[in-house]
């Protein structure tokens, strides 16, 4: 029986600056950041409350998993952003809109009323696309 | 519904941005002696009403949360290699048993153990990287077939 997941993967153009996106302006920590090989790293992070969840920044290099042209589509997909990877909630959307925003986070959707709740887009460093919601 | 309602509909943006300012003042200086009597000065709110609607946008007092911000700074500082008295002072407590009992209760415990297990899971990682990352990601990038990274080292 399947109980919960632990770990999820969000492809980003570039790993540092991936972590300082996620630390500093998303006050995410990071779990684990092991060096794997010469230009990578195993790096992951978590949101702030939930420690068993960990986001894995993902650098987009052809390998095994993409060849030369489809890790070249992958960037070009992620920075147009084309890829909406999930949902973070917060206890006051107001509070962390302005905080983000101050912090230089790009909004793509300030908080709106929406009939399932209160809602705001912003892009990560890479161009992945997020929905920021307000716990009920 | 097809009626939405924006941002601009929201009435209290210089409230909110008192509050938050509070909050970042308290990430930046969390590590000196902070009076949260002169942050609510500063944000213009008498002390009562500021913690109130602090607690409303945070789940904490500011209180509950600059101590919160030092044992977090705390931990990461032990994984830097500094001692518990030198992490202690470096985020601003006086004392280093109060601080090992904060550090025990918000992060489950103490600063001295949780330094060993840390510097435990850096001697693996360092020896066996690969343990640490699920297999899917592993295969999918390759890195099983150069499981003790010695090429890549060299």
């Amino acid at each position: 029986m399947i109980m919960k997941m632990t770990h999820v993967c969000v492809y980003v153009l570039n790993q540092e600056s991936a972590y300082d996106f996620y630390t500093n302006k998303l006050g995410f920590k990071v779990k684990m950041d092991v060096p794997m090989g010469k230009d990578t790293r195993w790096l992951t992070v978590t949101p702030p409350e939930q420690p068993d969840l960990e986001i894995t920044l993902f650098p987009v290099a052809a390998g095994n998993m993409f060849s030369e042209a489809a890790a070249q589509s992958m960037k070009e997909l992620i920075s147009k952003g084309s890829f909406g990877p999930g949902v973070f909630t917060c206890r006051d959307i107001y509070a962390t809109y302005e905080e983000l925003k101050g912090k230089g986070v790009e909004f793509v959707k300030p908080p709106t009323k929406e009939f399932y709740g209160t809602e705001a887009l912003f892009k990560d460093d890479s161009g992945n696309w997020f929905s920021l919601a307000q716990l009920a | 519904m097809t009626e939405k309602e924006t941002i601009s509909a929201y009435p209290k943006v210089y409230l909110y941005k008192r509050i938050v300012q509070a909050k970042l003042f308290i990430d930046a200086n969390y590590h000196l002696n902070i009076d949260l009597d002169n942050i609510s000065d500063e944000a213009c709110f008498s002390k009562f009403h500021f913690i109130r609607l602090f607690k409303k946008t945070y789940g904490k007092t500011p209180h509950q949360y600059l101590t919160v911000v030092r044992i977090e700074k705390a931990a990461q500082l032990l994984h830097t290699g500094l001692n518990v008295s030198d992490v202690c002072y470096a985020v601003g407590f006086d004392s280093v048993s109060s601080f090992s009992g904060l550090f025990k209760r918000i992060v489950g415990q103490s600063p001295s153990s949780y330094l060993a297990a840390h510097q435990q899971t850096k001697t693996q990682i360092t020896l066996t990287p690969l343990a640490f990352v699920p297999g899917c990601f592993a295969f999918q990038h390759g890195w099983t077939e150069n499981s003790n990274f010695e090429e890549a080292r060299l």
